[in-house]
């Protein structure tokens, strides 16, 4: 019998993944001997650790980087780049799939390359690794080393038994998938984003636990490629911090992709049987069992805390919460810093090089920036996209801030109606009588793109007054944004200013 | 059909009334009071049609169309059967903790499809029930016994069981598994429920509950119209077939300088809006041709629906802007906006009963057509039969704006005035007292 399809699959060893180790973690590499004190040591070489050094370095800072695995982390490994590699080739097959709507024939004969959209992902994450490598952190003045961290004193630590001695330093160990715990799930063996990317044969019929962004993300992804996908959910929408229209035009869009939408629902037992894997669901009163050849958990995930001995060094932490940081990323130990997922609630790449580069400037130059001031944006890729940025309305009520919504519906944009891409919106959050934005969520096919426009407004603090007089390129999709302004506009033309200007016209 | 559409006004209207409240008559079992779900063989009964049916034997009295020891005993059979009914909350009783199934045996009362104990149906039911208290006031035994039963299914309801300890009320229970997993989120028809629940002397749920439940509350400005955002046309209507919200508000609509009634008017200018937009090119669809709510609806099963993909959803809560929408409207939900914009309604119901004169039978509305998916001969798909939760709420708000019946007997009922109260309901006719010897 041919091994589970989702048993730890490795990645293919062929000429881009040793570009890639050649960039990422050269097997050749010999660590440097220490300085006698660095004035920062960054423990982590994910997005938060690069960013971290190299704006440490570019700032003058004699610092080291140490990393136990590969430089990049999940974000250029095993999450943001290879997901968004396959989720465009994905997108591909689902637009020739649907081409008719477009008034093209589509051939009989489409057949999806699995293993050729994967040789994809593994060169383009190739390509891309060449930003991470060893080299241009040499080049920048950093000090690399390669191994197993352990803090042994509030200004010391030890990697594979030699001593770094710091002024500063930083934790950016980053976080892990949460592995469920699945009576029967690990004996079945199972996938998650650390090893779905190695795939080469595609698991044709595939179970994906969890409603997150991963989770979404993939299933819509697998399922477009062409496996028979389940996703299943233990809340009643998918995205739950998300808006529940947001989450509705998603679960649509899953059903219209022939994705079996399991809301509501907990996988409670996995066995193996015959070579398939047999997964009971439970839904308040309905028990059902499905077979799968592979399980994709993509239930959150949980911070690198382990194996630091961060004890030694008085860094207080949580086993799911992640190191405890203030609003200037100072952990307990004053001498030490975190930055991204291992500390922030927001565990996206942009959001830790951002946190890194706070981290480095209170850090190293007693700076008084404060995490809090961060205007963040978010995006789930799926198809629509979905974004959103600052508060949510509930958010907004909950704490007594009065707040009105500017809605367009996507088929409101000529773009959008071309493009045949109008499902979704547009809301803009402000203020009651105001045009201060609180935020916004944008649902549509390039919603991540869109969001940036409102992330600008926020923080440069611009309203949607001056937003409606930004003249928009027609036709485009993020004209939905200027529309949301007009409509504020349209509200400030009271019946009692209307009446004016009838006086002053008729005059 | 040429006949009913060259009535007047009053009469077209007094001849849909009286035909929907014929469905209760006619969908009744007079040995315990229930009501079917459905003119469909095999229906079993929805408790809410049963609320509804309670609030319409008034209404027929006042109109003649009843006789009131008639009315009495129909109703009395209801709320004999509900105070004897089995509360152990076993899968085959008829309720627990006060609150019913959703779906119960017509001749047995036993709950049946497995269905949920359902609180918001339960709320619509209890609507009634306390409408029919309120109205039958006479100084009878039965009556006095009807009065009595009311009060006992009412007080016994325990609603803070129904919050499971939460911040909401749940939306469902069952012996199977306990709560389900939905709560309240959004504006909804739910107020109602919270009006109710506030206003028990025996299990009230507290006030901040109603405060957590508006707090997912979403104020939208759609189409040039500033409204509290709910799709489904049904969710701005259920609450307003009992509460008269025509000037009252609370704490989220003071501030929003607007009040519930005005906001169904809004939801009215919206839905007719979509309808001329059109965004997904639907047949019929049109300013004076609308009603996305929660109906029955063609499903993908139909035989004859093979000519393109689509997709088509059976019964579902449609709605504006984001749908669910498969090119089905629903007939009786633009009659039931008739309160919030009475020119607007008279005029559209018109022309889509003259456009669709299928739609009626026995002078009776579809659950919902859709001209989308025309016959060979053009003839729009039409839901077969009648839905009692239709008929329900078109006889109420068709008589809320003929006399405001339904509003003033409410008006005085003394549990919905304390539980508005305590949601923070104030001015209006809440500023009034009650009439004496109401309630």
């Amino acid at each position: 019998m041919s091994p589970p399809i989702d048993a730890s699959p490795r990645t293919p060893q062929d000429a881009y993944e040793r570009e890639r180790a050649a960039n990422v973690h050269p097997v050749e590499w010999s660590n440097p001997t220490p300085a006698s004190c660095y004035q920062l040591v960054i423990v982590g070489g994910g997005s938060a650790g690069l960013a971290a050094a190299q704006t440490a370095a570019a700032l003058g800072a004699k610092v080291a980087l140490v990393e136990r695995h590969l430089l990049g982390g999940t974000c250029l490994n095993t999450g943001c780049l290879p997901s968004k590699a396959i989720i465009r080739t994905s997108r591909l097959y689902a637009e020739m799939r649907d081409a008719n709507r477009y008034g093209v024939q589509v051939p009989d004969d489409i057949r999806v390359d699995f293993s050729a959209a994967m040789e994809r992902v593994r060169r383009l994450r190739s390509h891309i690794s060449g930003g991470d490598s060893v080299r241009n952190l040499v080049a920048a003045g950093v000090d690399v080393f390669f191994g197993n961290v352990q803090f042994s004193g509030a200004d010391t630590l030890k990697v594979n038994g030699d001593e770094l001695r710091f002024r500063k330093a930083l934790i950016a160990t980053g976080a892990r998938p949460h592995i469920p715990s699945i009576p029967g799930l690990r004996e079945a063996g199972f996938l998650t984003n650390a090893n779905v990317f190695n795939l080469t044969e595609l698991p044709p019929r595939l179970l994906v636990i969890g409603g997150g962004p991963l989770g979404c993300e993939l299933a819509q992804a697998f399922s477009r490629l062409g496996a028979r996908v389940t996703i299943v959910q233990d809340m009643p929408l998918f995205l739950d911090r998300e808006e529940r229209d947001a989450a509705q035009i998603l679960s649509d869009a899953f059903a219209r992709d022939g994705i079996e939408v399991r809301l509501n629902t907990q996988a409670v037992a996995v066995r193996v049987e015959n070579g398939e894997k047999l997964v009971d669901l439970l839904s308040d009163d309905y028990h059902n069992t499905i077979a799968v050849d592979a399980i994709l958990a993509g239930t959150g995930r949980v911070p690198n805390v382990e194996g630091l001995n961060l004890e030694a060094a008085g860094v207080d932490y949580a086993a799911g919460d992640g190191v405890r940081v203030d609003d200037f990323l100072c952990t307990s130990n004053p001498r030490i810093y975190a930055a991204g997922d291992i500390c922030l609630e927001h565990q996206y790449t942009d959001t830790a090089t951002a946190s890194a580069r706070i981290a480095v400037q209170n850090a190293l130059f007693r700076g008084r920036e404060r995490m809090s001031d961060l205007v963040i944006p978010w995006c789930t890729y799926t198809d629509p996209e979905i974004a959103h940025v600052g508060l949510y309305v509930r958010e907004a009520n909950q704490q007594g801030i009065p707040v009105k919504t500017f809605t367009i519906p996507m088929h409101e944009i000529d773009r959008a109606v071309t493009d045949s891409e109008d499902g979704g919106f547009v809301k803009v959050h402000v203020r009651e009588r105001t045009d201060q934005i609180l935020g916004a969520t944008i649902v549509a096919r390039h919603a991540g793109d869109m969001i940036n426009e409102i992330t600008l407004a926020m923080v440069a603090g611009i309203g949607l007054r001056t937003l409606s007089r930004v003249i928009h390129a027609y036709p485009t999709q993020a004209e939905a944004i200027r529309c949301a302004a007009d409509a504020y506009n349209r509200t400030r033309l009271t019946p009692r200013i209307r009446a004016r200007l009838r006086r002053w016209l008729e005059r | 059909m040429s006949q009913l559409c060259a009535l007047t006004d009053d009469a077209l209207l007094d001849r849909l009334e009286r035909a929907a409240f014929d469905y209760f008559v006619q969908n009744m079992n007079p040995r315990n009071g229930l009501v079917a779900d459905t003119s469909r063989d095999n229906s079993p009964v929805s408790i809410a049609v049963v609320g509804f049916a309670l609030t319409s034997y008034p209404v027929a009295v006042e109109r003649g169309w009843m006789e009131r020891e008639d009315a009495v005993r129909r109703s009395l059979a209801a709320l004999r059967f509900f105070r004897d009914s089995d509360q152990s909350g076993s899968p085959t009783a008829t309720g627990f903790a006060g609150f019913y199934y959703h779906f119960l045996d017509i001749h047995t009362g036993a709950r049946v499809w497995q269905s949920e104990l359902s609180m918001i149906d339960t709320a619509l039911l209890i609507a009634g029930v306390l409408t029919a208290s309120a109205y039958f006031t006479a100084d009878t035994p039965d009556e006095a016994e009807l009065r009595e039963l009311a009060d006992f299914l009412y007080r016994r309801i325990d609603w803070r069981w129904a919050q499971n300890e939460g911040d909401t009320i749940r939306q469902g229970w069952k012996p199977e598994c306990g709560f389900l997993h939905y709560g309240w989120e959004g504006y909804s028809e739910a107020i109602l429920l919270y009006a109710l629940a506030m206003g028990s002397p025996t299990h009230p749920i507290h006030g901040d509950c109603y405060k957590a439940w508006t707090a997912t509350y979403q104020w939208e400005n759609l189409y040039d119209h500033d409204y509290l955002y709910a799709g489904p046309l049904f969710v701005h209507q259920f609450s307003h077939a009992w509460i008269d919200f025509r000037g009252i508000r609370d704490d989220f609509m003071c501030e929003k300088r607007s009040d519930y009634f005005e906001n169904s008017r809004r939801a009215v200018l919206i839905q007719r809006e979509y309808a001329q937009r059109n965004p997904h090119g639907f047949a019929g669809y049109e300013i004076d041709c609308w009603g996305l709510t929660a109906c029955d609806g063609p499903s993908d099963e139909l035989p004859d629906v093979s000519n393109e993909k689509r997709r088509l959803f059976g019964y579902a809560a449609r709605g504006v802007p984001y749908g669910p929408d498969d090119g089905t409207l629903s007939a009786p939900s633009v009659l039931a906006s008739l309160p919030f914009a009475p020119e607007i309604v008279l005029s559209d119901v018109r022309n889509m009963m003259t456009r669709y004169p299928e739609m009626l039978t026995a002078e009776r509305f579809a659950s919902s057509f859709n001209p989308s998916l025309a016959d060979a001969d053009g003839r729009a798909w039409f839901s077969a039969g009648h839905y009692g939760l239709d008929q329900g709420i078109v006889l109420l708000m068709i008589e809320n704006h003929r006399s405001g019946l339904l509003w003033q007997l409410m008006r005085a009922c003394p549990y919905i005035r304390s539980g508005l109260g305590c949601a923070g309901f104030r001015d209006g006719w809440l500023r009034d007292s009650i009439p004496a010897g109401a309630g």
